[in-house]
């Protein structure tokens, strides 16, 4: 049974379908971006829901799902957008194990509500690793490439641990989702009434939105100041402020140093529903109650 | 002067004088790599005049310790110090000699006359800014980027030098280049060129 080489072909490989799995923290100083799946939450229930250890790599689809036959049965479980899971025609459990029979095609259908599904399998896609990830990083091109029709997938072997769940629940998104937000190293750059509108106004998500930031559609944000500034290191969830006044929100896969002022960093609890708004959706933000009383700013706090 | 600015609940930017006080303050960090705070942060990385600590337990421990930290005015420790040979014929060469009302001969010979000096890395993985030239040597960028500047080109663009580790697009005035392998996945570290790193160019 061991030596037996277990795997999958791709049938439709959807619009952009990445091996992620928990990313590449610490190489942010060599210019490596964290990557790792988008949605935290959902790549780690799904590999759960299959008995895999946490770290195991998963699929991460984009919008339109993805379709897999396999050649060998496998335990596997669809989470992330909420889509129609699909063996051989005949719908089965979303955000559940499911088995796939020898040979039986696996469908997950476009997404409806929420833009990446995750898929993992009991045992794991194996891929070769990158600086000790398999995740695919958009901006710098490390990991495997995303998927193609016809590619092979080898899947590990799998662990005698039975799955410790059996039905995972899941959130919605709400309409015009808030976010909230800490304040940023550069939030001093922000005008009294760029504070106001940043959070009276509602977003649009743009469809530029990747991986690697959320763009933003909204009334311009002023800036208190105009010079360039040197150039930083950022976190995920960092708020940019652009210089046309347009607000960026970076996701797993951004640039580790930018040069535009950092105001806000989102919350990290809100990183799934970060990776789930689609082109389209509203979101809001809201300040944190630190936002009044965070210190090394050099200007007077706000009573929240 | 430090001054600490929120990154959110667990990160924070520490930001100095100059590039100087930046190396400084990572050899502090160098030394305390197993202190109680310090080896559970996921990720220090070095800017210009700043220095992230991201995944950090607590902001107030961290920054009162660091507070405590007295960085070294003068040179740092040893630095390791990289030899990259660099072939001197780039596109922009002679449009940055006559900014510089220089001979490109004599251009060459500044440029790989000068301490260069690692100040962080970003842009695109091993992508190293290279604090090279002194104040009076500033170059713009590229008015319009290019889009497809080669693996090893040598650029510099403000007071920096870089090597760019991949393709990629680009805006910097490109003077050499070189066949340093800059960026090498299977190599620990995998980026040629890290912060602190001292670099010598020689003419080819």
């Amino acid at each position: 049974m061991a030596d037996k080489v277990r795997f999958a072909t791709v049938v439709r490989p959807g619009a952009l379908t990445t091996f992620q799995d928990s990313g590449r923290p610490g190489l942010a100083h060599l210019g490596v971006p964290r990557s790792g799946a988008l949605d935290i939450k959902s790549y780690c229930l799904a590999n759960r829901l299959v008995g895999n250890t946490s770290g195991s790599t998963v699929l991460e689809t984009t919008f339109d799902g993805v379709s897999l036959r396999f050649a060998s049965p496998a335990l596997i479980a669809v989470t992330g957008a909420l889509a129609d899971v699909k063996v051989n025609d005949q719908a089965v459990g979303w955000s559940m194990p499911v088995y796939v029979g020898q040979g039986a095609r696996l469908d997950v259908d476009a997404a409806k509500v929420g833009l990446r599904s995750y898929v993992a399998v009991a045992g794991g896609f194996q891929v070769a690793p990158v600086l000790g990830s398999c995740s695919r990083d958009l901006l710098s091109g490390l990991g495997p490439p995303p998927l193609v029709a016809d590619e092979l997938i080898e899947i590990g072997p799998s662990s005698t641990i039975a799955p410790s769940v059996d039905f995972a629940p899941y959130l919605s998104l709400g309409n015009s989702p808030v976010l909230t937000v800490h304040p940023g190293p550069r939030r001093n750059w922000l005008t009294e009434q760029a504070e106001h509108d940043l959070f009276s106004q509602h977003y649009q998500v743009l469809p530029e939105s990747n991986r690697i930031a959320l763009r933003l559609k909204g009334h311009p944000i002023e800036r208190r100041y105009h010079e360039e500034l040197a150039s930083e290191a950022v976190v995920w969830g960092a708020m940019e402020l652009l210089p046309t006044g347009e607000v960026v929100v970076f996701l797993a896969d951004h640039p580790t140093t930018g040069g535009y002022p950092v105001v806000g960093v989102i919350d990290e609890s809100l990183a799934s529903l970060c990776a789930q708004l689609r082109s389209g959706d509203e979101v809001r933000f809201a300040r944190t109650r630190s936002w009044g009383t965070s210190n090394g700013s050099d200007f007077k706090t706000l009573p929240l | 002067m430090l001054r600490f600015l929120p990154s959110g609940p667990k990160a924070f930017l520490v930001e100095v004088e100059d590039n100087a006080q930046v190396l400084s303050l990572l050899n502090e960090v160098a030394h305390r790599v197993h202190s109680d705070w310090i080896k559970h942060v996921v990720d220090i990385v070095p800017g210009e005049r700043t220095v992230l600590f991201d995944g950090v337990m607590d902001l107030n421990v961290a920054q009162t310790d660091i507070q405590s930290w007295r960085l070294q005015a003068g040179p740092a420790r040893p630095a390791m110090t990289v030899d990259v040979e660099c072939r001197y014929d780039g596109p922009d060469l002679g449009r940055v000699a006559e900014l510089w009302r220089m001979s490109s001969e004599d251009l060459v010979d500044y440029h790989s006359r000068l301490p260069h000096r690692v100040a962080f890395c970003g842009f695109a993985p091993g992508f190293a800014y290279i604090r090279s030239l002194d104040e009076d040597h500033l170059v713009p960028r590229r008015a319009s980027p290019r889009s497809n500047v080669a693996v090893g080109s040598v650029g510099i663009a403000r007071t920096y030098t870089g090597i760019y580790p991949r393709p990629s697009p680009g805006g910097w005035q490109l003077i050499g280049r070189s066949d340093a392998r800059i960026w090498d996945e299977k190599r620990e570290p995998p980026a040629l060129l890290t912060p602190g790193t001292r670099v010598r160019f020689i003419p080819i």
